[in-house]
């Protein structure tokens, strides 16, 4: 197996598959899909998560949560100023791959 | 396939220096891989390739930071012209005076930090069949795949007496950050109460949409505020205000009546004058003005159209949006606002970054014989401060259309601040800080 693995992300890559079956398979296709894709967040977000000033850090943040939150800017639920209109440019199966890369990423100053 | 898999996180100056190791999963061809990187005892493995990166603006900086993140085996030079970083997003509060200049300044060191070698110079030729570049002081870089970057640069010709009246001072563009931006600060400084501040503003294409409207907000909240007799003259090629109009126009309405005055169709033909009493010449008339401030009609950057890449309308370098290689030259790759814009893409330094990362991306990939990503996603934000602490925001987000072989925005998706707002305020200035360090690994 070749498959893209970030550190300490196996469990969050894996339980995202489970539930997305077609996870795998962009995965499998492209290793470093997620990867392109949590790197579009980063200007606010900060590289690999790591955001700064009032932004949400999304490091180390569990992917189901991740997914959950989108879900809920998506539907309206989630008081938002910009995240509601973002997130509908992003398939739910992009969501799910940005939310496990962020989800394997280590804080930043945490070891 | 040999296909070598990198670590994210791979960065030498973060914490996360232990993952920095390129990593080789997998048996068969992987192994002769493994076995070069024993022999030439690095933590990264031989180099699989030189790139030279021109301009460290939001586009080349961000595809020099990205290429040795997320592939430290790449030997990346950055050349760019200045010592320091200028951001022009948030230098309009500088003309406003409500930062300072070393507020929107950052060096390279970060780069410098994570392996990038910066050079500071001059790109004035590309060799694009013998794959170097040559350098003002006549020094050469070769490189494998070459990363052009070089922002705009502008049309005098389109107004008469411009270039003169900037190059001695008496007007002032602003429009790249850094001595430009102080230069104006000064001359609304010295304006007398009472002054009047005219601006023009050319006809779309041009870097940074919302920008004109948000440097008019920023001088009229200071002279609002220091010189209240005084008159802001928004002079506009446009019919009218070309992003976030509606919210624009309620902040001129709201904070500035009778010192904010907005003029439609209104294309600068000529400047003249001397310092203090400015000219601008329209088509039926001549405005007078303390202080002029001239955003120029613009094109890529010079070195793109040096380098043959300007192939669009003669203003702009056509790209392949799936590696940002230009259409026009092999192996060259083009970021930024130097590119012909794919529909509703706007030139913002936000999208410059979100070009850098694609391209760094596919440049990855080629440098190992690998396919690019086949489905490349790229977003937008871009805050407008509307008084020193409301800000206005539009977002897009963009996905590539195999079809058409373009960016195409995501119907439902991006938008506008519902109204201009203190806590997107706050947002304006942590995205600030969040994509300087994400460009410049600072």
């Amino acid at each position: 197996m070749r498959r893209f693995l970030p550190a300490a992300g196996l469990s969050a890559v894996l339980s995202a598959a489970v539930l997305v079956p077609a996870t795998v398979h962009a995965q499998a296709a492209d290793p470093n899909l997620a990867r392109n894709l949590a790197a579009t967040c980063a200007n606010c977000h900060g590289t690999n998560g790591n955001a700064r000033g009032d932004m949400k850090p999304l490091a180390g943040v569990p992917a189901d949560k991740i997914v959950a939150m989108m879900a809920d800017y998506r539907a309206g639920n989630l008081p938002a100023t910009i995240m509601h209109q973002i997130v509908k440019g992003y398939t739910e199966e992009q969501v799910r791959l940005i939310a496990a890369y962020f989800a394997a990423q280590k804080p930043a100053g945490k070891k | 396939m040999n296909r070598s898999t990198f670590r994210s996180s791979a960065e030498a100056s973060a914490p996360l220096a232990a993952s920095s190791r390129r990593r080789v999963l997998g048996a068969g061809l992987a192994l002769g891989g493994l076995a070069l990187a024993g022999c030439a005892g690095t933590a990264t493995g031989p180099s699989i390739g030189r790139v030279v990166v021109v301009g460290g603006g939001f586009g080349g900086a961000t595809a020099a930071r990205y290429l040795k993140m997320w592939a430290p085996n790449v030997d990346v030079t950055l050349v760019e012209r200045n010592p320091t970083f200028v951001s022009c997003p948030i230098s309009n509060l500088v003309v406003g005076g409500f930062r300072r200049i070393e507020d929107v300044t950052r060096g390279y060191d970060g780069l410098k930090a994570m392996g990038v070698k910066v050079v500071q110079g001059d790109v004035v030729a590309v060799d694009a069949a013998g794959r170097k570049v040559r350098l003002a002081g006549g020094q050469e870089i070769a490189y494998d795949r070459l990363v052009l970057s070089p922002g705009i640069d502008f049309m005098w010709d389109a107004v008469g007496g411009l270039q003169a009246a900037v190059d001695s001072g008496r007007i002032t563009h602003s429009w790249k950050a850094g001595a430009q931006t102080v230069a104006l600060r000064r001359q609304l400084e010295a304006m007398p109460d009472g002054g009047v501040f005219a601006m023009s503003i050319p006809k779309v294409p041009y870097r940074c949409p919302p920008g004109p409207y948000e440097r008019a907000c920023m001088v009229a909240a200071y002279l609002k505020q220091a010189k209240p007799k005084s008159k802001v003259l928004v002079l506009d090629a446009n019919p009218e205000v070309q992003s976030k109009k509606a919210l624009f126009e309620k902040a001129f309405k709201d904070h500035y009546t009778g010192i904010l005055e907005y003029r439609p169709n209104a294309e600068l033909k000529e400047v003249s004058g001397t310092a203090g009493a400015m000219v601008a010449k329209l088509e039926f008339e001549d405005v007078k003005a303390d202080v002029l401030n001239v955003v120029p009609p613009q094109r890529a950057g010079d070195i793109a159209r040096t380098a043959g890449l300007v192939n669009v309308n003669n203003r702009w370098a056509g790209v392949d949006w799936l590696t940002m290689e230009s259409t026009a030259v092999p192996g060259v790759h083009v970021l930024g606002d130097s590119t012909f814009s794919a529909p509703a893409m706007p030139k913002s330094g936000h999208m410059a970054n979100q070009h850098a990362k694609v391209a760094a991306a596919a440049i990855i990939n080629l440098l190992q014989g690998q396919a690019v990503n086949a489905t490349p996603v790229v977003m937008n934000t871009c805050y407008s401060f509307v008084t020193a602490r409301d800000v206005v925001h539009v977002a897009s987000v963009h996905q590539y259309d195999a079809k058409d072989k373009t960016f195409k925005t995501v119907p439902g998706s991006g938008g506008v601040s519902a109204a201009a707002n203190q806590l997107e305020g706050r947002y304006a200035l942590s995205w600030a800080d969040n994509i300087w360090g994400d460009m410049l690994a600072v």
